[in-house]
């Protein structure tokens, strides 16, 4: 199983959170977004300048910085048994 | 007759952008204040309104995910709801994301478990499109509460809230508590002995040791899951197809800063346009207006000094301020309303997010922006909604860098004059494109400033960033209208008339109080002559923008005001007759640049400065947002006005 984080998902492409490695303040954020293990992520955007990203989870669309969604560790759908 | 209780509390909570706003206006109509939470700048709104079953105080709090967290706004409902202010609470949700609601859900539940309490499950309309299908009473019996499935943009429906507030007296039976896993429990257990307090104080208290948070929030989400489950027979999915089309062109890669860019210079094509017509209507009016309190005077024989004050003092320059003002504003306010609640604006901070942040700032800083166009004063108070205290205050002692409306007639009208050739069926889009370009201006120095105060006065790196960007919506625009003009435009035009009156007895007091032959406007004006010309003023025009500290929209007023005093003016305001005025003082197109761009950038008017204070609590600050635009607006105007010279 390959481990990847949230940035490295191309628009389209799905993932499954693992784990967090945010520090406190962001981990709180993240947390109530709904980012626990086990939730499926979809990247479904860039803007312009490729960096926030726009993500899918529990029905909404969060942008997330690539700074920020390095510590958001996932595992890749396509990778998934 | 039923003899008059007192009114029952309510508070109405809930995330951001699940139309908490359209539940509280639905209910209270126009029976509402906003205010600010004690202590906190937290924006607060309370209503009352009456049902069939008695009269309740709507409390609306801040929009937000957790009650967890830390900031402001989070603490402000935390607190709120701990205390026993509220003797029921509402919670709006948003039925195309139901699960994450219910986390919000479930943390209210358990702060309070013997509160009565209610489920407003919203945009059930808006669900159903998706191909979501829920059970309100499914949702009921998973959560042991009434829950009210509803559209709340439906006034009909909101019918159904109030009974069902009505029936809701007696707390719920057996709201569902969240459990956690049974070390959690047994930790929550040992601090509630520990420390003597309730278990909702063991559990924040726990939630915020590192060893707990992800197991609590996971625990919380988890059974916010199970019951939205229980509730939805169909999932549906999150992002309707017609989202991610307009999402591909507003947030495209090629599309998104060309659309931006016509979506604001179209604004503005209609501000300017729209507005020529009631603008020369409202004029003529208060000319009449004028006529009349003039002859009403002479006729009770009222002095012709006094006639003068009230006639050409006061009442013309509260008119040139009304007739200038009111219809842009009547115009802008309400498109970028329909913007705010179309959900555009959002894509806007998620466009400009990447700028801002190589700018070592925040994208909501755009939003701020934003609100700048429509007023200053407005854009620093919403600087709010800015996490990180440092990214904070560089939006808000850059915002008076973008006109505001208060100085969108002052550059249209010399633009209109000076820049635009005459009388061509092109020149409201000319103009409009000259406007754009000075706005450009104004967003290009915005960005310069906050980088450089990001290297020097305020140092450091762009924090940690989350945005929603919640689905596109249609905007209701008999509500964008009534909110748009009461909260906006009457607010800015009152406060703009309020100084008007004032700042027009001075000015006429300067204009006809006299020594040595000369009024005292003249001798303030030839005292600030010579620094004037440095930056391509003269005296009279900076006297102008230094008396016109109070409001912004009056400058042009007191700088025609005075050369008419010098004895050039006769009639009413029209741009047809401010041309000879201006041209006979030495204005070229060299000398309107200058004004326009002194115009964008020197001090802000003094309303927004006291918001800067109000804001920050510091005069340092305060002082700052005055220095820095002033500072650029000299050393641009000075430049552009040796370059004039250089080629003349």
């Amino acid at each position: 199983m390959q481990k990847r984080s949230l940035c490295d998902l191309a628009p389209g492409e799905r993932g499954t959170v693992t784990a967090l490695t945010a520090d406190a303040g962001m981990r709180r954020r993240l947390l109530d977004i709904g980012f626990i293990p086990g939730t499926p992520v979809t990247c479904i955007g860039r803007s312009p300048f490729g960096d926030p990203a726009a993500y899918l989870i529990r029905g909404t669309v969060i942008a997330i910085r690539k700074k920020d969604g390095r510590t958001v560790r996932l595992d890749r759908e396509a990778n998934r048994p | 007759m039923t003899p008059t209780k007192p009114c029952r509390t309510v508070a109405l909570a809930g995330n951001p952008n699940v139309g908490k706003s359209t539940v509280f206006n639905g209910l209270t109509g126009l029976r509402q204040h906003t205010g600010n939470w004690p202590g906190k700048t937290v924006e607060t709104a309370t209503g009352q309104f009456q049902t069939p079953g008695g009269c309740y105080i709507l409390v609306d709090l801040p929009g937000t995910y957790s009650l967890l967290a830390h900031s402001a706004e989070e603490e402000v409902a935390r607190d709120y709801l701990c205390s026993n202010a509220a003797d029921a609470v509402i919670v709006v949700c948003d039925a195309t994301c139901l699960e994450r609601n219910l986390n919000l859900v479930l943390q209210i539940i358990e702060l309070a478990p013997d509160r009565p309490m209610l489920v407003c499950l919203n945009l059930m309309d808006e669900a159903a499109r998706k191909g979501i299908a829920l059970s309100p009473e499914a949702l009921s019996r998973a959560l042991g509460l009434p829950v009210v499935g509803l559209s709340a943009r439906r006034p009909r429906e909101l019918a159904r809230l109030t009974a069902a507030l009505d029936a809701l007296i007696a707390p719920p039976a057996a709201p569902t508590l969240p459990r956690y896993p049974d070390d959690i429990e047994a930790a929550i257990a040992a601090e509630m002995a520990a420390a003597s307090c309730p278990r909702r104080q063991a559990l924040l208290t726990l939630s915020h040791d590192p060893a707990y948070t992800d197991r609590i929030a996971a625990a919380l989400i988890a059974q916010a899951e199970s019951i939205a489950h229980a509730a939805c027979a169909a999932p549906g999915c999150g992002y309707a197809p017609a989202d991610r089309r307009i999402d591909r062109i507003v947030t495209g890669r090629f599309t998104a800063y060309p659309v931006m860019l016509v979506l604001l210079a179209g604004i503005l094509w209609l501000t300017v346009q729209g507005a020529n017509y009631p603008s020369a209507w409202l004029s003529s009016l208060f000319g009449v207006l004028e006529e009349l309190l003039s002859r009403g005077l002479s006729a009770i024989g009222a002095p012709a000094w006094l006639r003068s004050l009230l006639g050409e003092g006061i009442l013309r320059t509260l008119g040139q301020v009304v007739s200038v003002m009111l219809p842009p504003m009547a115009i802008f306010f309400p498109l970028f309303t329909l913007l705010e609640d179309a959900g555009f604006l959002p894509r806007i901070a998620y466009n400009l997010d990447r700028p801002f942040c190589a700018c070592r700032a925040c994208g909501k800083q755009a939003l701020t922006m934003c609100m700048g166009f429509g007023c200053n004063a407005v854009g620093v108070s919403g600087c709010r909604i800015i996490d990180s205290p440092r990214e904070r205050l560089l939006a808000q002692l850059t915002n008076s860098l973008v006109p505001c409306n208060g100085r969108f007639p002052t550059l249209i009208a010399l633009i209109t004059l000076f820049l635009v050739g005459g009388g061509g069926r092109w020149d409201g889009l000319a103009a409009a494109l000259w406007l754009t370009a000075f706005i450009l201006l104004g967003i290009l120095a915005t960005f310069g400033m906050t980088r450089l105060l990001s290297a020097s006065l305020l140092r450091g790196m762009p924090s940690a960033f989350t945005l929603e960007l919640p689905p596109y919506r249609p905007p209701k625009l008999g509500q964008v209208l009534v909110r748009s003009v009461l909260d906006r435009t009457l607010f800015v035009l009152g406060r703009a008339a309020a100084v008007a009156a004032p700042a027009g007895l001075l000015i006429w007091l300067l204009a006809n109080c006299s020594f040595g032959g000369t009024s005292l406007l003249g001798h303030l004006a030839a005292f600030l002559d010579p620094a004037a010309r440095l930056i391509g003023l003269d005296g009279v025009i900076l006297l102008g923008f230094i008396l016109g500290t109070p409001a912004n929209e009056i400058v042009l007023p007191i700088i025609v005001m005075t050369y008419a005093a010098e004895g050039q003016m006769d009639g009413a305001l029209s741009l047809d007759a401010l041309r000879p005025l201006l041209t006979a003082h030495g204005w070229d197109a060299g000398r309107a640049l200058c004004v326009m761009l002194f115009s964008l950038f020197h001090w802000p008017c003094a309303t927004t400065l006291l918001t800067v204070r109000r804001e920050t609590g510091s005069w340092r600050q305060t002082a700052l947002a005055a220095a820095l635009p002033t500072a650029l607006g000299v050393a641009v105007c000075a430049a552009v006005n040796l370059l004039f010279h250089l080629m003349v």
